[in-house]
């Protein structure tokens, strides 16, 4: 398999400002959605991006597919800087990167048929596929597992499953290098969404796509993704190959939200460690000094003065594929407890 | 009608769920059904539910969108009188049926006997009240008390399900709360009055993995505090495997599958169930393909003549003679685990081992 990185992510950031009341100055306060997010990845490979809501994933995954501006930072698709193009060339740039969304209904025009919706993208960018649009649309459904002759059917005729099919094949219809997924399946119920994760699998060994899989569904995640990047807070707090997260999960915040995913196993569910996180996400306006995380980091508790200082006032290093986002991963909490 | 054969796996460590003392059971249902007139036709959104709870249990309800779980709560709430709906059967609930239970009397039970919690807790919190004020409403309607003390016991509720600094949160209103806090809070007005009987709808599914055990550890938390009995209305195996005592898979408006939940997990009988169950991804598992249940659920306006689930199942052709397209299978109970399949035990059991 060719590992050359089609994208390749460095720095990235998005802050929204706060627009400020009658009295208050204007532009003085950001909200940092995402604060320095780095990651590659190579053709025909999954990059899975996991944490609570509001933790900037969707916004990383928009900011990619050029939906939304970057406030600073370089996405690079085949070396090429796309984070600050516009006009013709963010035109010409569109067919590289598409994305498929959560809601399918809500994604697709309710007047427009669905091979209308599918040819959109190819009008749009003015290709004249060989043998007619019509006849692209078609197989682009037989590719997908839907019927040719459901062309000229309309949202509303299909049920959830069949109407994501609908958004991947109008996501795959340019060949896309990479594709944002931004909880494909989330909506699914499990019988449905099993389908559309294979249907997913089997357009990338196919074509070679490479995907950044947007989740909150571990499970899922795990199943689909060849690497893992876990947010908090606008940060990716760990990343690595699944295995050895899944594994060996070394932040931890992936610790905490690994043990939280209730398992399908009672006995297991009985046994199961669990480590619960206390309290909800703090304010993005307002984040903690130092590491994010310490507010609510159940390894801070376990930390010596000095140590908890040092969460406090230094913020720690951007996760990289060797080590988390973290000052104290990899001490044992059970050992530090024993040192206090 | 089946008979089933003895069940030749091991029996299960625990069998803490004992349904189906058909007498004096804390909550018993009873060929329940409900059907929607619309102009397409009579939707058979409940097809003859039966079961029965304790207090102090668990009963998981699993099934996909559409197969009348909620619809079936809705029933029990008494929020489907004065619709469209004809509700039919019994529910019987402390000797009162609530199916047949005039409006009024209804009010008397709910939020007092039996509380409910919704999946969307923003919009089952009035945006223009105080959270607080929502809580103590629900104890003044249902307590001789002044609004003081309705204040000390919302403020006390609050601190009880994990709400910081509950005395200044209860004058915010549910905007100001995060989607955690929020199901809190609602989790809160649903227990103020102390109710032995709870049904969660979806109780966790708008929210995140952390936040989601949070709130399942606390509903067990106070579950066992209070002695009450949990109706959980899920699609997530994983919360039913988590929380639940017994389980009931609903498929097309019928209980396909129903027993102590070690049973439905550990020594599946429905190849619906089954199907769920290979269907999803777990954290151990590695990847390779999933196997996806085939097809999509039946039309509840035109049900098929036999059983439900054949147009899907794998294997209709074991139980012979196209028997499963010809006749609906009763639900046939033994020691406590029902299934409803005209599959016999050993082909069950065969089955499962090709997984």
């Amino acid at each position: 398999m060719d590992t050359q990185a089609i994208l390749q992510v460095e720095n990235l950031q998005k802050h929204f400002p706060i627009k400020g009341g009658l009295f208050s100055p204007k532009g003085s306060k950001t909200v940092k959605a995402v604060d320095g997010v780095s990651f590659s990845l190579a053709r025909g490979q999954t990059l899975g991006l996991v944490g609570e809501s509001g933790c900037g994933k969707s916004t990383t995954g928009r900011m990619v597919a050029r939906l939304m501006d970057p406030t600073g930072g370089r996405i690079l698709i085949d070396g090429v800087d796309i984070s600050q193009l516009g006009g013709r060339d963010l035109y010409n740039f569109r067919r590289k990167v598409q994305m498929i969304f959560q809601d399918p209904f809500a994604s697709l025009n309710p007047r427009q048929t669905v091979g209308t919706a599918i040819a959109a993208p190819m009008l749009a960018q003015k290709i004249n596929p060989a043998g007619g649009l019509k006849s692209r649309v078609k197989e682009l459904l037989e590719q997908v597992g839907l019927k040719p002759e459901h062309y000229n059917r309309f949202p509303h005729e299909f049920s959830g499953g069949q109407r994501q099919r609908v958004g991947i094949a109008r996501a795959i219809s340019l060949n896309p290098s990479v594709i944002v997924c931004d909880e494909p399946v989330s909506a699914l119920d499990v019988s449905v969404q099993a389908q559309v994760v294979n249907l997913l699998q089997e357009i990338q060994r196919d074509t070679g796509v490479a995907y950044i899989f947007i989740a909150h569904d571990l499970s899922v995640v795990r199943h689909i993704s060849h690497e893992v990047a876990v947010m908090y807070l606008g940060k990716i707090v760990e990343q690595g190959p699944r295995e050895d997260l899944f594994r060996d999960p070394r932040h931890p915040y992936t610790q905490a939200l690994l043990s939280a995913v209730p398992l399908p196993d009672p006995r297991a569910a009985r046994q199961q460690q669990k480590i619960r996180l206390r309290g909800d996400l703090p304010s993005p306006a307002n984040p903690p000094s130092g590491c994010v995380f310490r507010t609510r980091c159940p390894l801070f508790g376990t930390l010596g003065v000095e140590q908890q200082q040092r969460c406090i006032s230094d913020i720690p290093l951007p996760a990289s594929a060797a080590a988390p986002a973290c000052h104290h991963a990899g001490l044992d909490s059970a050992a530090l407890a024993g040192v206090q | 009608m089946t008979q089933l054969q003895p069940s030749p796996a091991g029996q299960p460590a625990t069998r803490t769920a004992q349904p189906a003392t058909r007498t004096g059971a804390f909550l018993d249902v009873r060929n329940l059904s409900v059907k929607f007139p619309t102009d397409d036709g009579l939707v058979s959104a409940v097809n003859g539910m039966d079961f029965s709870l304790e207090r102090g249990q668990t009963l998981g309800i699993v099934g996909e969108s559409g197969s009348g779980k909620s619809v079936t709560s809705q029933a029990l709430m008494g929020l489907l009188k004065g619709t469209s709906a004809r509700v039919t059967g019994q529910a019987l609930f402390q000797g009162k049926d609530l199916v047949t239970l005039p409006e009024s009397g209804m009010r008397q039970l709910r939020g007092r006997n039996i509380g409910m919690i919704f999946q969307d807790p923003l919009s089952a919190l009035h945006p223009f009240y105080t959270v607080g004020h929502q809580i103590a409403e629900a104890y003044l309607v249902h307590n001789k008390a002044s609004k003081k003390q309705a204040r000390t016991a919302a403020v006390d509720m609050l601190g009880r399900v994990g709400i910081p600094s509950p005395e200044q949160r209860y004058d915010e209103y549910p905007h100001h709360f995060s989607g955690g806090m929020r199901q809190r809070a609602m989790i809160a007005m649903a227990l103020i009055c102390e109710p032995e009987l709870l049904i969660a709808d979806e109780p966790t599914t708008a929210l995140d993995v952390t936040v989601q055990a949070q709130i399942l550890d606390l509903m067990s938390e106070l579950q066992e505090e209070t002695n009450s009995a949990l109706i959980l209305i899920t699609h997530d195996l994983g919360v039913v495997a988590e929380i639940c005592d017994s389980v009931l898979v609903m498929y097309g408006g019928q209980c396909v599958e129903s027993g102590p939940v070690d049973e439905i997990f550990y020594d599946t009988q429905h190849p619906y169930t089954l199907g769920l169950l290979k269907s999803m991804p777990t954290l151990s598992s590695s990847s390779g393909r999933l196997n996806p249940i085939p097809g999509q659920p039946p039309s509840l306006l035109d049900l098929p003549k036999g059983c439900i689930f054949s147009a899907r199942c794998e294997y209709a052709a074991l139980a012979g003679d196209g028997v499963c397209a010809s006749q609906r299978p009763e639900l046939v109970v033994e020691d406590g685990h029902g299934k409803r399949c005209h599959l016999r035990g050993p082909q069950i059991v065969t089955i499962r081992n090709t997984r």
